[in-house]
């Protein structure tokens, strides 16, 4: 087991941390940076829930290494509603249309969404379920989901 | 958030929930979000074989790698005396002997056989790996066919024989029932085994403190019945273990009990003093966690010459793996066979069987087949009959003025609306319109199908037992905010929320004012939790009743305090008026702290504070209602089934939020939908699991639902609030629903579509094997 000292962003923070070579991103947002948000459901890269922005791009932290994320910018949804608690427009969306229920996969639901929309982008609404194919909900049937994308495109906004 | 804060009835309301922002923001607390000092992790050594003994383990290189500080046996845990309790079981249906790890015998692959402790879940994992045991290796009892053969014992101490049995015996009159019906149909339904798979797999975190007591979180349907369940295990007293579930990531029924890797868990740390976690991975979920569904179902019904039922007999067998929660026949699937229809007579033959595969656990709507069997069956008969499907509903649906109705299994329904729910489905969907747009579809080779299917839900289920009852404290704090803290509890479906709207209305408070806490063991008292769709009945009811109280004794206050009849005291937006007197008016809040802090301004012999609780005993059962219909599109070349449309028409009662009566629709509907379609857990002849991955266990994404329609009917029951439940209705409706689409869209092929999944070869087979009339 090699241990590697890594430095990179979190949530708009510094974090200089060492790693051992085997643990994945995810683990290490979880237990080296305290993003429990950051939600392990599968860690074989199908169920979405761990989907966090790493230098712009939304990728599933259970299938990134914690090295590979050396020097790199990681966004996690801790780090996405504004300092007074006001939500990101992809956090408000999802709440208003009721796109979500026992929570566990949204975080990386809201991760992916807003790696689309990031910078005044606007996805089609098929462009936002086409992403959210990668995702795994239990609970909702993707009503809410697909109601949040369509208001995130621009549609009956 | 005007709306929030001002006197409008909540209840009824869509409510953006209380839970969400944590949850957006990341700062839910779910199990493995907890760390505490100390802690060491776990991991399994689980069996490969699925039947046999083991001869030998060998933990010596296990506990001599750096980071490893215990690894345990079966008769490491002797120390302890630990009990498993059964979620049900009878003295005819006695449980298996069990331990938190395999004892000598191996039942399934994927049993606990060893637990390792370590600095790192990586490092117990290290571990694990290093154990080496050695297995006397069997020939396993697998399928639902094997296991009926009754070969060999499962169980050493229960012998060879079934499960369960339940009868319901036939009689001379019913065989000439069936020997003079104008029509007999029969069919066999077969549904394969379906996982939970709940986003957040199970997990525990048990924190030893002092002597003998114990601060558990992990993730359940109650933390009550999760402390009630440790202490039995454990033999401690109930006060001695504290459990907290904050946030849960989904349950379904799979987290109804704790089992027995989070028994093995609280056990280890018990032994090592040590806080220990255990975090499920999902190859465990989908391998060893309790899965549910493995059923058949053999359906005679026979009809009169205007297709009204006259008399069903059904044969029942179900594969219950080796060590299920509770062991059952299915008793309440076969006694809620006759659904919303008038059906004179039933009989029943319904086994459940042991074998070498992971145990049963209740599935939102565990007893689901009565619906499938019936739904799917009408329509076979309908079709055989030459009659429309609706048409057959139709004549054999119950009515309003028919209820209060017993059905022929002693049921008695009342407050329910089938035959209304079916006919707003149908102008809904516009069936002229769909049979018109089949018709072409079908000429240029595309198969469309519209399938409907009715039944009414059994909720809340006040059977005895740990669900008699539900309880409720709320509180006025000398803040004027209110507190309650309720029994019931979260697996996701909101409850902080739509408890909250009930009391907000009930107490006249600001909805925002209003906090409940479900989530420790220690803070309240006892209840059953989520299951049987109680929450919004017995939680619901348990609150009004307490609230009750309450309010008369503020009403006691403010009429003693303003000189007024406590008859003219009103409550509103967390103000007390008195009628026509407005300069009287003064707040909650200041009342609340003359009850705490000017107690000698009270009435003389007044309690002091503003507190109040009830514990609640709902009825037996409650009915909600609903007809669900969808059209799809069998593709002629791939078996992929497309849903185009999905309707659901539900009378539920009084809606607390429709947004998550909505979302409690869907999510069942939506599992429902995996149940018929993709979701399969399958074994290979040696027993070994091989759906172990998402990549292998399909659920739903996105694109296999449509945008859900629904229609809402609203008739209350007589019970406090007019609730009526609505957790598990979609998953039980949604299967036959969509099983009689794609049976009406292959109608052309005269096949039958009762062997589920109705995967894409599955459907291709069905197709090519018969030519399209």
């Amino acid at each position: 087991m090699s241990d590697h000292k890594i430095r990179l962003t979190v949530d708009g923070g510094p974090v200089s941390k060492t790693v051992e070579a085997r643990q994945t991103l995810g683990e290490f947002l979880r237990d080296g940076c305290g993003r429990t948000g950051v939600h392990l459901g599968c860690e074989h890269g199908v169920c979405g829930a761990c989907t966090v922005i790493v230098d712009g791009k939304a990728v599933r932290s259970c299938l990134m290494l914690a090295v590979q994320a050396d020097g790199t910018e990681v966004t996690t949804a801790q780090g996405l509603a504004a300092p007074d608690g006001t939500l990101s427009p992809v956090q408000q969306a999802m709440m208003d249309e009721h796109a979500l229920q026992c929570g566990f996969c949204t975080p990386g639901v809201v991760m992916t969404m807003t790696a689309l929309t990031a910078g005044g982008a606007r996805p089609t609404e098929a462009e936002i379920k086409a992403a959210m194919s990668g995702h795994l909900c239990r609970c909702t049937g993707y009503q809410g989901i697909m109601r949040a994308a369509r208001k995130l495109a621009g549609v009956n906004a | 958030m005007n709306e929030m804060t001002q006197a409008a009835r909540f209840v009824g309301q869509r409510v953006p929930r209380k839970e969400d922002r944590r949850l957006l923001t990341g700062n839910g607390a779910y199990t493995d979000d907890i760390t505490v000092p100390g802690m060491l992790h776990a991991a399994f050594v689980r069996s490969y074989i699925a039947r046999g003994t083991i001869k030998s383990i060998n933990t010596d290189a296990a506990k001599a790698l750096p980071g490893v500080h215990a690894v345990y046996v079966a008769d490491d845990l002797r120390t302890l005396d630990i009990k498993f309790l059964q979620l049900y079981s009878s003295p005819t249906a006695p449980a298996p002997a069990m331990w938190p790890l395999a004892d000598g015998r191996i039942a399934h692959v994927g049993e606990p056989v060893v637990i390792v402790l370590a600095d790192s879940r990586a490092l117990a994992e290290d571990g694990a790996a290093l154990v080496e045991v050695d297995y006397e290796s069997e020939e396993p009892v697998v399928t639902l066919e094997q296991a009926r053969a009754l070969t060999k014992a499962i169980h050493p101490d229960l012998g060879v024989k079934p499960a369960d049995t339940m009868i319901v015996p036939s009689d001379d009159a019913m065989a000439e029932t069936f020997a003079k019906a104008a029509h007999v149909v029969t069919g066999t339904i077969r549904h394969q085994r379906q996982a939970h798979s709940p986003m957040e797999t199970r997990g525990v975190v048990a924190q030893p403190k002092g002597t003998g007591e114990l601060t558990v979180w992990v993730s359940c349907q109650s933390p009550h019945m999760a402390a009630r369940y440790l202490s039995e295990a454990f033999n401690l007293p109930a006060h001695s273990i504290r459990v907290i579930a904050k946030d849960v990531g989904g349950a379904f029924g799979l987290k109804v009990q704790l089992w027995r890797e989070e028994v093995a868990a609280v056990a280890a740390a018990l032994i090592a003093n040590r806080p220990v976690k255990w975090i499920e991975d999902r190859l465990e979920n989908l391998t060893s966690a309790n899965q549910a569904r493995e059923q058949e179902v053999t359906v005679k019904l026979a009809l009169d010459a205007d297709a009204k039922l006259l008399a069903a007999d059904l044969e029942y067998h179900s594969n219950i793996g080796a060590f299920p929660h509770g062991i059952g026949a299915n008793a309440l699937g076969m006694m809620m066979f006759p659904g919303p229809y008038r059906l004179p007579r039933l009989s029943v033959n319904a086994n459940a069987y042991f074998s070498n595969t992971c145990g049963e656990a209740a599935f939102r709507g565990p007893w689901m087949v009565e619906s499938l069997a019936r739904e799917t069956m009408l329509d076979v008969a309908a079709r055989q009959i030459g009659i429309d499907p609706l048409e057959i509903r139709r004549r054999n649906l119950i009515t309003r003025e028919e209820q209060p109705f017993t059905t022929c299994m002693g049921t008695v329904l009342n407050w329910v609306t089938p035959r209304e729910t079916l006919e707003l489905a149908v102008e809904k969907i516009d069936v002229a319109a769909f049979r018109a747009e089949q018709a072409k579809a079908r000429t240029e080779g595309r198969y469309l199908g519209l399938g409907f299917a009715t039944y009414v839900e059994p909720t809340t289920m006040n059977m005895g037992g740990v669900l008699s009852s539900e309880w409720a404290q709320v509180q006025v704090e000398p803040t004027g905010k209110v507190t309650a803290v309720i029994s019931t509890h979260s697996q996701g479906h909101g409850t902080e929320t739509t408890m909250a709207q009930v009391i907000a209305d009930e107490l006249g408070v600001p909805f925002n004012d209003v906090s409940v806490f479900e989530d420790d063991s220690s803070r309240g008292s006892f209840g059953a939790g989520a299951g049987g769709s109680r929450q919004a009945v017995a939680g619901g009811g348990a609150a009004i009743h307490a609230i009750a109280i309450l309010k008369a004794k503020i009403k006691a206050i403010a009429a003693h305090l303003l000189n007024a009849s406590a008859d003219a005291v009103e409550i509103e937006s967390g103000m007390i008026r008195v009628k026509g007197v407005e300069e009287m008016t003064t707040s909650l809040a200041s009342l609340a702290a003359t009850a705490y802090f000017e107690t000698p301004r009270l009435p003389p012999g007044m309690e002091a504070g503003l507190t109040a609780q009830y514990r609640y005993s709902p009825p037996p059962f409650v009915f909600s209602n609903a007809t669900h219909a969808c059209v799809c599109e069998v593709d002629r070349d791939t078996g992929v089934v497309k849903i185009l449309r999905w309707v659901a028409s539900e009378d539920c009662g009084v809606m607390i939020n429709p947004s998550v009566v909505e979302g409690q629709i869907a999510g069942g509907v939506t599992q429902g939908v995996g149940g018929v379609l993709m979701e399969q857990i399958r074994y290979d002849a040696d027993g070994n699991p091989t759906a172990a991955t998402f990549k292998d266990y399909l659920v739903p994404g996105i694109f296999d639902m449509p945008e859900i329609e629904y229609c809402h009917m609203i008739t209350p029951a007589d019970n406090p609030g007019g609730f009526k439940g609505i957790g598990e209705g979609g998953a039980i409706i949604g299967p036959p629903t969509i099983i009689n689409a794609v049976a009406d869209a292959l109608s052309p092929f005269g096949v039958r579509t009762l062997d589920l999944p109705l995967s894409p070869p599955r459907l291709l087979a069905l197709m090519d094997g018969a030519e399209a009339k």
